[in-house]
């Protein structure tokens, strides 16, 4: 269907690892290859923008800048000479996140070369989510983890920074390092998560869920109807009348 | 592509009723719900799982007889992609205690927690580890957090509405129950949770909640779920990863317990005997089967393959003839057709419109009812909007976000779709988005317990891939909860079975001598093979010139 509707368009040209193909102006550089005839294997996953399985770098005649973008979100354009990335070596170091703390020594036990960063900012300029990758990596050789986590926290982990850094940093695993330091350590705790779970292993909803579950169908349906609903636009402090299944 | 001016025309009738909507909003006057009558009404007449001639009998194997969506049926009705004779099974090549098949959000917690237990654990997955469904969930998790207006009681009732209280009772409660305690796992795990400045967790409602209980992670949950489970994993070297390389064969022992399975690697296209003393299926969906060719929000891998294991095996399934339509998938930009607006969004305040810029249902019903309200609205009012390339959609009013909730609230709530449209030329904070019901959500699939377990000792079953707790119709934000609640359940029983109830024994593949002999004794005589592992979108120009007539050499 998508194919047939194709044809009425224009055709451009463009070049899949240098050799020529035409395909429809409208598509993605991911339609586009499998408009070509490519069956992905490789460089295609979440076909959505999210998972980074197709970064792909491209650049047009007569130019020298290197441009990049995610084959799955980006339109191709006429001329442009392109290949997938899906895969570039990395380094992660392990770790027992129990046992480590925010700190610039944590991220630098752990990615000594976090200190190598030039600051040329090719990792910014390789982002396909346009990401500030230099200011995070920045922030983390400050230690500054709460930074770091808040402008890495829309990676896709795609690998193009990495692939492009000349000191040879793994970006993104520096990130999800201090992402998660950050969540589990630097964010303040949920306290009425932790007290919810206490509840929960009391034993203090078990009779009534039950009794729930041993309900006719009838019965079921007349208290899912009159149940009371939160408003929508009501403040966190709101509370229920009903009180008695809390 | 940004808005067409025949597009841009329209957006003016949104915007002329908007001022008078945000009001209302702001008054907290809703938009009705329907009664549970006049959904099913709504239901029956617009949603595409009634639809005549939906649903085919399979008619071969242990649901012999059961009516359900003709695509899968074909892929039950397939042959193995295997000769069983073929297989030395004295040959293994990988050996472990627990082979989890998938490396979703499901797969991941079971490894966790069975790495935890003490056992091997190897993770056999398609595509790259991460590579699911659970990457791409938006909006969020439901759990009852919050004591002072919230409990497992009323979750439980949420639910069962939405799955129109056909649920497995015991599941329902497991899902619950344990709700709570997967929060707390996760941000104990390190996963960003959004939160207030003290630290309690900000939720939201989504469509059939009661309570606001739907916790999130900006508008990436899923993503940063699965990147902070994949992390944990990848710091744990005793969980081995083999990537694209999926499972297309469950193997059994002599004692009918589950033995192992036969793997591919799709990129050297070897098969593989994998040997283990537990197997957990946690495989997924399969909106990539495209139902009544519909767009889907699916990963490229959710082609439904563990339902065509365990069904080839002995396993029961159920629920499978109803699939959940999301009713918010993009129909403009073409370029993005199907990719998820997740309903976050409405449960942020964004109404739904018609063409006239007009209220036709409340946005916060269950996803089936409100997908059919859409589908209604636009086949038989006919007053959903044109996109002028054939398709049709609804208004979704992204820009009273901002108004309700201060300007840049849908830039700094909605980042990753902020960026993708803007991309496209649309800025949503100031334009709504053109939306239409899309493949979602396999809402039934193999049949289990709430310890996971299946009918075949030995096997376990996870996350989307099975059916019963979500009922007819998942609601929102209960998928997330699924995969890591069913997951860790899956990890930590297979891990005790291993321990305590494993026995040896000579493995087989007669299982799928049998189902092939059933095939021909049905009459059904295809070279089908299943599982499917990958869909098709390649150009059928091409496929026309690819007439090579017999592989002999390296070049197919």
């Amino acid at each position: 269907m998508q194919i047939e509707a194709n044809k009425k368009e224009d055709l451009v040209p463009i070049f899949i690892m240098g050799k020529r193909y035409e395909v429809p102006a409208s598509l993605t550089i991911q339609k586009a290859m499998e408009y070509a005839g490519y069956q992905l294997i490789r460089g295609c996953g979440c076909r959505g923008g999210i998972c980074g399985a197709c970064g792909t770098v491209y650049r047009f005649p007569g130019t020298y800048k290197i441009e990049v973008g995610l084959a799955c979100q980006t339109v191709v354009q006429p001329n442009m000479y392109l290949t997938q990335i899906p895969f570039f070596p990395a380094t992660k170091s392990v770790y027992d996140i129990e046992k480590i703390k925010p700190s610039i020594e944590t991220l630098v036990k752990h990615y000594p070369e976090l200190l190598r960063c030039l600051q040329c900012n090719t990792c910014t300029k390789s982002c396909p989510m346009d990401i500030e990758v230099m200011d995070y990596i920045a922030a983390g050789m400050r230690g500054d983890v709460a930074r770091l986590a808040e402008l890495s926290f829309d990676c896709v982990m795609c690998g193009l920074c990495t692939s492009r850094c000349p000191a040879e940093l793994c970006q993104y695993n520096i990130a999800i390092l201090g992402r998660r330091l950050y969540g589990k350590y630097v964010a303040p705790r949920a306290e009425h998560l932790a007290s919810m779970v206490k509840e929960v292993e009391t034993g203090k909803y078990e009779q009534m869920l039950r009794q729930l579950m041993d309900t006719d169908e009838e019965t079921l349906k007349s208290l899912y109807s009159s149940r009371e609903i939160e408003p929508e636009q009501a403040e966190e402090d709101w509370t229920p009348k009903e009180k008695n299944y809390l | 592509m940004p808005y067409t001016s025949e597009l841009k025309e329209l957006i003016k009738r949104v915007e002329a009723t908007r001022p008078a909507r945000v009001e209302k909003k702001k008054r907290g006057e809703e938009f009705p719900l329907l009664s549970l009558k006049e959904r099913q009404v709504r239901l029956e007449k617009f949603h595409p799982d009634y639809k005549p001639g939906s649903r085919t009998e399979v008619r071969v194997g242990p649901n012999k007889g059961y009516a359900i969506q003709p695509e899968m049926v074909r892929l039950l009705e397939a042959r193995s992609r295997i000769n069983p004779d073929q297989i030395d099974l004295n040959k293994i090549d990988y050996e472990t205690d627990i082979l989890i098949i998938g490396g979703g959000g499901a797969g991941t917690a079971a490894a966790l927690m069975a790495q935890e237990a003490g056992v091997r654990v190897m993770i056999a997955t398609k595509l790259r580890h991460g590579d699911a469904n659970t990457m791409m969930a938006e909006g969020g998790i439901q759990a009852a957090t919050k004591s002072t207006k919230d409990s497992p009681y009323y979750h439980y009732l949420d639910v069962l509405g939405g799955g129109h209280f056909k649920n497995v009772p015991e599941l329902a409660h497991t899902l619950v129950t344990e709700a709570p305690k997967v929060l707390a796992w996760l941000e104990n795990l390190g996963c960003m949770l959004t939160k207030m400045e003290d630290g309690r967790l900000k939720a939201l409602h989504g469509g059939g909640t009661s309570r606001k209980r739907m916790h999130y992670a900006a508008d990436i949950t899923g993503a940063e779920i699965m990147r902070t489970l994949r992390d944990e994993a990848r710091n744990r070297p005793e969980i081995k990863v083999i990537e694209f390389t999926p499972a297309v064969e469950l193997i059994l022992n002599e004692h009918g317990h589950c033995a192992g399975a036969v793997l591919y690697n799709i990129e050297t296209e070897e098969y593989f005997v994998a040997k283990a003393k537990a197997v957990i299926l946690a495989t997924g969906g399969s909106g990539r089967l495209h139902y009544q060719e519909f767009m889907t929000t699916n990963h490229y891998g959710a082609t439904g393959d563990g339902v065509v294991l365990g069904y080839r095996a002995g396993l029961k399934i159920c629920f499978l003839h109803t699939y959940q339509y999301h009713p918010t998938g993009l129909v403009y930009p073409e370029q993005a057709e199907g990719i998820l607006i997740t309903e976050k969004f409405r449960g942020a305040g964004a109404n739904v419109l018609n063409i006239d810029g007009e209220q036709f249902v409340n946005e916060r019903e269950p996803r089936d009812v409100e997908s059919s309200c859409f589908i209604r609205e636009c086949v038989d009012v006919k007053k959903g909007v044109p996109t002028f390339s054939g398709k049709v959609g609804i208004w979704l009013d992204s820009p009273m976000i901002d108004i309700l909730m201060g300007e840049g609230a849908v830039k700094k709530e909605f980042p990753g779709k902020y960026i993708l449209l803007k991309r496209f030329g649309i800025d949503i904070s100031k334009e709504p988005m053109l939306v239409y019901p899309t493949l979602h959500y396999q809402n039934g699939g193999l049949e289990y317990n709430s310890k996971c377990e299946t009918t075949i000792p030995g096997l376990y079953s996870s996350g989307e891939v099975s059916g019963g707790v979500h009922g007819e119709n998942r609601l929102m934000g209960n998928s997330l909860l699924d995969v890591c609640v069913f997951g860790r359940i899956a990890g930590v029983n297979a891990a005790m079975y291993v321990k305590e109830s494993f026995k040896d024994g000579k493995m087989t593949l007669d299982h799928v001598r049998r189902f092939h002999k059933e095939l021909e004794e049905a009459g059904i005589i295809t070279d089908r093979v299943a599982p499917m592992l990958l869909p098709d979108y390649s150009n059928p120009e091409v496929r026309e010139r690819q007439l090579t007539a017999h592989y002999l050499g390296t070049i197919r």
